[in-house]
């Protein structure tokens, strides 16, 4: 943890363009270190999902600087870009449409290392197919006849192909059922044990967020209100965001839901008042 | 509650229930029409490409012994005024035909498809570029260019068919501009450029693919013209004389007609056949590509035959099995739902039991597939159209509104509301929310216009709508979707209800907005006793806001219990199971 793989410098990104644009992210900057799990956590346009996106080069990079290994990678042109694919991938919230339903499991998987160059594609595809917990003869099928969850599995196999160092999982389980949602996660947590990979994970929930991750950072409107271990973040939140947003999430406990519903309810007419 | 149970992360994979992959030429060769049209544009094509060899005669060869003959003598369709076969002539003609078509479709569809790619996978400046020259083109008027054109060129098929391609080829560049754009957006799309593909090989592999059906149909369609055109142009004495084509044939018949009638019906036959299946085809190949996503009700001898094969008993008729209890709003009573299928039926609700007492909140818990959302329906009469309700009750009030059509019309809306799951979608993007609260409030409500937005005005400010007039006069794209729900809710209460179905009520809001919408619903139902179903797979929100909870799984209630005890003490597997897979975090301090 010495030195950051992945280094956002006062990222700033605007849509909309010359003078009506808005600063979707407003001079945002975090590091993420070999094998940890930085949550980047926030409602929905609190820019969690931009940031992602910015960092794969799907989102325009208005200002600040992105650094891979030391190595800027926002701005820079696809030709570039596609040298870097083999470290920095993806995993979308949406299962359904993040693979092409018209293609088989095997097609997808070839995908990528096909594109890297890298030859002996099939027999890779079974090692990853094993690797996510799908049977061995998943490939020759359609991505569009597989469940949620095992579309999600797909998805994260097609990550992996590459043997990235960096995954950025897009709200990964936010379209799962509970079951589904902790398999899924702990499948993720036994590849980053296994491979060493780094993950930003992106989310709205701070339940799974906590569990998930090493540090947090929150974000609201743009900009990073508070970072810290998961720890902290999540069990004596300091910025009164943090608070609300955890208090706003419902506990599995009918019990105490009621002491946190009146803690929540206190907290917000002390607000008032 | 952070606890992880041991869940299997192996998953088994049903091959059962994969759908069979029919390619569409397939699904195509089992219709009639199709099969037919097909087989006849075949027909003309063997019929143009054998000429050289099954023609009679060549095509300007005449017989000055058997001028303006009549068919099935010597000639099977006779001869025209200077004595030529025109069956013979027909032959080689539709080679001419087949050349202009051909024509017609490459430089369209070189043109059109690759501009629409390009233009719609870059967008930017080209894209405002080649929709200026699509929009100039389609302006033009395309025969009369033509006409024009002739005096340049001269009496030239082949090079009219191409200026025809280039006229005709801003249909392709919006058809697939349209297509590309929405791909372009797709996720996976997105996903292929993380991976590193290049720009060419994402349109090759993913962008082509969705654009080639619709091209297709387009194809059949644009030859169809194509041929009206050719034929027409050759008809107005602008193709080559001394080539036969299907519309110098007819041209020649046609000035012939009162020496030889006959003669005219063959080419005017072909021409009218030819065109008549490829706008067939065209028309059966849309519905083949579009049938997948059509949904059908089974006819009523279908379900006639359904009910009596797989219910046990009559959802119509009977009286319902219970009497309303004390304080018993709505009883669900042994209800099955099925879908049905190639084989039989799917049944996916199998019989459930279920009341909901005044003021109780009744939480309806399972993973999608459940059934649960089925259940909600069912008490709405909102089933999909194809779904078949196999046998059971809804009683409300001690009235079975399975049975009765018009009851269960009387009391949708009045006596039980509905609150979806998805706020945006539910609200008409062009009406303001007044219209639309007015309009839902006076359709089932008679109430003076002042008096009913009054009312409205009164609740928009009870569901915590602190600028109610603003927000009733607002479209919905001008609120947020938190703001939506609440007008969803007010919706819902204004007439009056004594049941709400809630079906995932806040799943698509952020959490902050949904402890407000929760304690919105509590507000509701303390003030009114309202009855409520909620339908969720949140087990956070069942714990804050429900009574009694039902835990479905696979189109069953696998456990009822008071929500304290299902938490404490749940008695299934699955129910444990639920349970250890939900994540939450406290905050350590003291309060």
């Amino acid at each position: 943890m010495s030195t950051p793989i992945l280094r956002v410098e006062d990222l700033v990104v605007r849509f909309g363009g010359r003078s009506g644009g808005k600063d979707v992210i407003d001079h945002v900057s975090f590091d993420i270190f070999p094998g940890e799990t930085l949550s980047l956590v926030g409602e929905s346009g609190s820019g969690k999902t931009t940031i992602g996106r910015a960092i794969l080069g799907l989102a325009p990079v208005t200002g600040g600087t992105i650094t891979f290994r030391n190595q800027t990678i926002s701005n820079i042109p696809r030709s570039a870009r596609r040298k870097i694919a083999r470290d920095i991938q993806v995993v979308f919230q949406d299962p359904y449409s993040s693979l092409n339903p018209a293609m088989t499991v095997e097609d997808i998987l070839v995908e990528p290392i096909a594109a890297a160059g890298a030859s002996g594609g099939r027999q890779r595809v079974r090692q990853l197919l094993d690797a996510v917990g799908l049977p061995s003869d998943a490939g020759t099928r359609y991505a569009r006849e597989f469940s949620g969850g095992q579309r999600q599995r797909i998805a994260i196999a097609r990550a992996l192909a590459l043997e990235p160092s960096v995954i950025i999982c897009d709200e990964p389980t936010s379209a799962l059922d509970v079951t589904t949602q902790a398999t899924v996660l702990m499948l993720l947590k036994d590849i980053q044990e296994r491979t060493g990979v780094a993950y930003l994970f992106i989310s709205h929930d701070l339940g799974v967020v906590h569990e998930m991750s090493d540090r947090i950072a929150v974000l609201l409107r743009g900009q990073i209100i508070e970072i810290g271990t998961a720890h902290d973040v999540t069990t004596a939140p300091r910025h009164a965001y943090t608070r609300r947003l955890q208090m706003a999430a419902p506990i599995a406990d009918p019990v105490r839901q009621r002491e946190r519903r009146e803690r929540r309810l206190a907290a917000l007419s002390a607000g008032e008042a | 509650m952070t606890a992880s149970a041991p869940l299997p992360t192996t998953i088994e994979v049903s091959s059962s229930d994969a759908p069979r992959r029919r390619s569409t030429m397939r699904r195509l060769l089992r219709i009639p029409t199709a099969v037919l049209c097909i087989a006849f544009l075949l027909f003309i094509v063997f019929f143009g490409l054998s000429a050289p060899w099954l023609a009679p005669v060549g095509p300007n060869v005449a017989d000055v012994n058997a001028i303006n003959a009549q068919p099935f003598g010597a000639h099977i369709l006779g001869t025209d005024q200077n004595g030529r076969d025109i069956l013979s002539r027909l032959m080689w003609g539709t080679q001419e035909t087949l050349l202009a078509c051909v024509i017609i479709l490459v430089v369209s569809v070189v043109i059109g498809v690759t501009s629409g790619l390009i233009a719609g996978y870059y967008r930017g400046k080209f894209e405002s570029v080649s929709d200026f020259f699509s929009d100039v083109i389609i302006a033009m008027p395309g025969v009369v260019l033509l006409i024009a054109l002739y005096t340049l060129t001269g009496p030239n098929i082949p090079i009219a068919m191409a200026v025809f391609g280039v006229i005709v080829s801003p249909s392709f560049f919006r058809l697939v501009r349209g297509i590309v754009v929405g791909v372009r957006g797709e996720l996976y799309v997105d996903a292929a450029k993380v991976v590193g593909l290049s720009d060419l090989r994402i349109v090759s592999r993913h962008v082509l693919w969705a654009v080639r059906g619709p091209v297709i149909i387009s194809c059949a369609f644009i030859l169809a013209a194509g041929i009206g055109i050719e034929a027409g142009i050759d008809f107005l004495g602008l193709g080559n004389p001394t080539q036969p084509s299907w519309g110098t044939v007819l041209q020649q018949s046609f000035n012939n007609i009162y020496n030889n009638p006959v003669s005219v019906v063959w080419p005017a036959l072909l021409i009218s056949l030819t065109v008549l299946a490829l706008v067939l085809l065209g028309n059966v190949l849309t519905d083949v590509l579009a049938a997948s996503t059509r949904i059908k009700a089974p006819s009523r001898s279908r379900l006639r035959s359904i009910r009596a094969r797989y219910s046990d008993t009559e959802p119509t008729g009977g009286e319902a099995p219970l009497p309303p209890g004390q304080d018993v709003r709505l009883a669900i009573r042994g209800l099955r739902i099925a879908y049905p299928n190639a084989s039989g039926v799917t049944e996916v609700v199998h019989g459930v039991d279920l009341d909901v007492r005044k003021g109780e909140i009744h939480g309806l818990v399972g993973e999608s597939g459940s059934g649960k959302s089925q259940i909600a329906f069912s008490t709405l009469g909102i089933l999909p159209r194809e779904a078949v309700i196999l046998g059971g009750h809804v009683v409300l009030d001690g009235e079975d509104l399975l049975a009765d059509d018009a009851a269960m019309r009387a009391a949708r809306g009045r006596r039980i509301a509905y609150v979806p799951q998805e706020p945006m979608s539910n609200l008409d993007p062009s009406f303001t929310i007044g219209s639309q609260l007015m309009r839902g409030l006076r359709s089932v409500k008679r109430m003076p216009r002042h008096e009913a937005k009054a009312h409205l005005l009164a609740l928009l400010t009870r569901v915590g709508i602190a600028d109610a007039e603003r927000v009733f006069r607002s479209y919905p794209h001008e609120i947020s979707g938190g703001m939506a729900q609440r007008v969803l809710i007010c919706g819902a209460v204004a007439a009056d209800p004594d049941v709400i179905i809630a079906d995932e009520p806040t799943t698509a809001l952020d959490v902050t907005v949904q402890a407000e919408a929760l304690e919105l619903l509590r507000g509701l139902r303390d003030e009114r006793g309202l009855a409520m179903i909620l339908v969720t797979h949140n087990l956070g929100v069942v714990a804050d806001i429900c009574d009694t909870v039902s835990v479905m799984k696979d189109g069953r209630i696998v456990e009822h219990q008071d929500v304290d005890t299902l938490f404490q003490n749940p008695r299934e597997e699955y129910t444990q199971q639920l349970l250890a897979s939900s994540r939450s975090v406290e905050i350590e301090e003291a309060a």
